[in-house]
């Protein structure tokens, strides 16, 4: 930990120069709880007015949103894995079909996000295109191929860092903190620099593609400030999403991580909970059944600006040998 | 399972493949293995991903915009160094070359700037806040303060087509103004390499150490080579050996960038900016030898061609640099490979 506010932990609100603010907000998902059914998604863009952004097929999973982006605020990631769910029998032997995943599906995937790794600006979430020839042999489905299954789900949004980097290196103060300790665009203030963009260590923060400006989860700051929940956790059936103090979700989600593992679910793990880590820890956390980069998540983010002070020194020595370079160039040079 | 058919095998037109990987694709598993420059190997890049999806965004900058500023910008922070020089030291047709061109780079890079940003009327927005955690804030102000000292010495050197009262006023403040360009030029020259290395980018992020002056070494042969291209050889002499200083600096940086970033450093020896970032550096040796010859024997000839190398030099690099960013961003390989790396390593340290 340092003496400056660029990194280790931190009480955002109070940081900012809230004098006396609420307690900090955030999110708990709880990932083992997701159903996949989206109601989040939608309730967030009904809420917010968010566009739409494109009604493609993927062709990837039931993941037809393909990531954050400036249009979509909460993102429904679906993975499936050929193993069990902790002790959970899924009766597989009986079951008449065999994966669902097949090598065919794999390629059209990876053939529909390209070159560019599906890493397509503007919320363009890379549609799959049928190759061609989709009529191919398929794979044989027998009783050897069948094997065990599990669904990951999880409902992916905006972490409110303690330390945002979007918001340290805004150029114009758009960005900003609120006193719930959740990060905000004000988008009358945004001018479009993109600066943010690549500055997300999670990749969230996105340009809309017909304004220039850049749009993201505001944790529901309207709602927030008269007492409401977020439309997303509002509209969760299974709690998946809960809303609350941060302190008190921690706590929760602690309990709610040795309960799994008494289950015998011990791949169950906490991501963003932890205030040591490279961003101060996050806003809105995670409890996920696999390493984070499965679902998409950076495994060990740091916020970029915690380099920032080296960055400055460097630039300022820098500069101080292009001016003695540029200017002993004279006393080199002969008449 | 054991003794099945592997459930993954599939037959497609061009013949028989094997092992499909499982739904959580091992991504890049099958990726060649590639010196660099520094020597080191890329180690197996084994890694998981979400269907091998980007997990952070690249940049939305335009490269005609972005990479032509990085590059223009050291154009006019090193031209106006060098007018500053020439003014000093009495050399008039190196001093008129410089603040040409000083003034005319920082016309451009405020011109790319402002298209950047979709609507001009929004740059007024980077002047509400002077903030010291973004490079591109402070950016704003150096050139905001840069712009209106080059400009009134570039306008001295066309005093005759003022009108006299003017052009006499202008005349007082061209000097002060002139050499008081030269506290901020510098800054304006390597704030850049900050600008991109504060940025979740691998590539960029990673070389935050040596991108300051590298750009501003680049900056320098950019803006030497270019004076001393449109001055007579007589007063060229400065500007050949600032631009020589600079493109042999950036030479000298480029493998300690390679070192610093190891395997990371991929992006920029593959694809377009490998191909870019290779013609920069044939550019360097070209500009040099011209240049170096031209000192001995002053030439116009070998200026305009030695100076032009380097200043093509600078630009490469620049666009290099720019597209080895986004392609360190788009492919979650280098996001997830080294952060996974980091955190094996802290494991083993704890252990």
């Amino acid at each position: 930990m340092t003496d400056n506010l660029l990194e280790g932990r931190g009480d955002p609100a109070p940081d900012s120069g809230y004098p006396q603010p609420p307690p900090r907000m955030g999110f708990f998902t709880d990932t083992s709880v997701c159903i996949g059914c989206k109601a989040c998604e939608v309730a967030c863009k009904e809420w917010n007015s968010v566009p739409e952004d494109g009604l493609s097929l993927l062709g990837m999973s039931y993941d037809n949103t393909g990531m954050l982006g400036a249009d979509t605020w909460r993102h429904v990631a679906f993975i499936e894995q050929d193993r069990p769910l902790g002790r959970q029998n899924n009766a597989v032997a009986l079951m008449p079909a065999g994966p669902s995943s097949t090598g065919r599906n794999q390629e059209v995937v990876a053939a529909g996000l390209g070159e560019r790794h599906g890493a397509q600006l503007g919320t363009d979430t890379g549609a799959v295109r049928p190759g061609p020839d989709p009529g191919g042999p398929t794979q044989p489905v027998t009783a050897d191929g069948r094997t065990e299954l599990r669904w990951l789900m999880a409902s992916d949004v905006c972490k409110h860092c303690t330390h945002a980097a979007c918001l340290d290196v805004c150029p114009t103060g758009s960005l900003f903190r609120t006193e719930f300790g959740t990060v905000v665009v004000q988008e009358d203030i945004c001018n479009g620099c993109g600066y943010c963009v690549p500055a997300c260590p999670y990749g969230v923060i996105d340009q809309r593609k017909d304004d220039g400006r850049v749009w993201k989860c505001t944790l529901c700051y309207d709602r927030l400030t008269v007492g409401q929940e977020p439309a997303c956790a509002k509209a969760c059936p299974t709690e998946s999403i809960q809303f609350g103090p941060l302190d008190e979700l921690r706590e929760r989600a602690a309990h709610r991580v040795e309960q799994l593992h008494g289950a015998g679910v011990t791949e169950a793990r906490l991501y963003g909970d932890d205030p040591d880590d490279g961003v101060g820890g996050t806003g809105a956390f995670f409890l996920l059944l696999d390493e984070p980069e499965v679902y998409g998540f950076p495994p060990d983010p740091v916020v970029t600006t915690r380099d920032l002070p080296a960055m400055w020194r460097h630039t300022a020595l820098a500069a101080l040998g292009v001016a003695v370079a540029g200017l002993a160039a004279f006393a080199g040079a002969r008449r | 399972m054991s003794g099945a058919p592997d459930p993954g095998s599939e037959v497609r037109r061009d013949g028989l493949h094997r092992t499909a990987p499982g739904r959580e694709a091992r991504i890049g598993a099958r990726g060649g293995r590639r010196a660099g420059r520094g020597g080191e190997v890329v180690p197996p890049a084994e890694f998981r991903s979400y269907y091998g999806r980007a997990v952070i965004k690249p940049p939305v900058w335009k490269a005609h915009n972005i990479a032509s500023y990085l590059f223009l910008g050291g154009v006019a922070g090193g031209a106006a160094v060098l007018a500053a020089g020439a003014d000093l030291t009495g050399r008039p047709d190196l001093r008129r070359a410089a603040r040409l061109v000083s003034a005319g780079a920082t016309g451009l890079s405020l011109t790319v700037l402002v298209a950047d940003l979709g609507r001009p009327g929004r740059f007024v927005h980077m002047l509400r806040v002077v903030k010291p955690t973004s490079p591109m804030s402070i950016g704003a102000w150096l050139l905001s303060g840069l712009s209106p000292l080059v400009a009134v010495a570039a306008l001295d050197e066309a005093s005759g087509l003022l009108p006299r009262r003017w052009a006499g006023l202008v005349g007082r403040v061209a000097r002060p103004g002139g050499l008081a360009a030269t506290a901020i030029a510098p800054a304006v020259t390597t704030y850049t390499g900050a600008l991109i290395a504060d940025t979740a980018v691998p590539v960029w992020h990673g070389a935050y150490r040596e991108l300051p002056y590298l750009f501003g070494a680049s900056a320098l042969a950019a803006a030497g080579g270019l004076v001393a291209a449109v001055t007579p050889p007589g007063q060229a002499a400065p500007a050949r050996i600032a631009g020589v200083a600079g493109s042999v600096a950036a030479q000298v940086l480029d493998p300690a960038v390679h070192r610093r970033l190891g395997a990371a450093a991929e992006p920029l020896t593959r694809g377009r900016p490998g191909r870019l970032l290779s013609a920069s550096r044939w550019c360097s040796r070209v500009g040099i030898a011209l240049l170096a010859a031209s000192s001995l024997r002053p030439s116009r000839v070998l200026d305009v061609a030695g100076g032009l190398a380097l200043t093509a030099e600078s630009a490469l690099t620049k666009f290099g640099w720019f597209y080895a960013g986004i392609d360190s961003a788009a492919d979650p390989k280098y996001t997830v490979v080294p952060q996974r790396d980091r955190l094996t390593d802290t494991a083993d340290a704890t252990r």
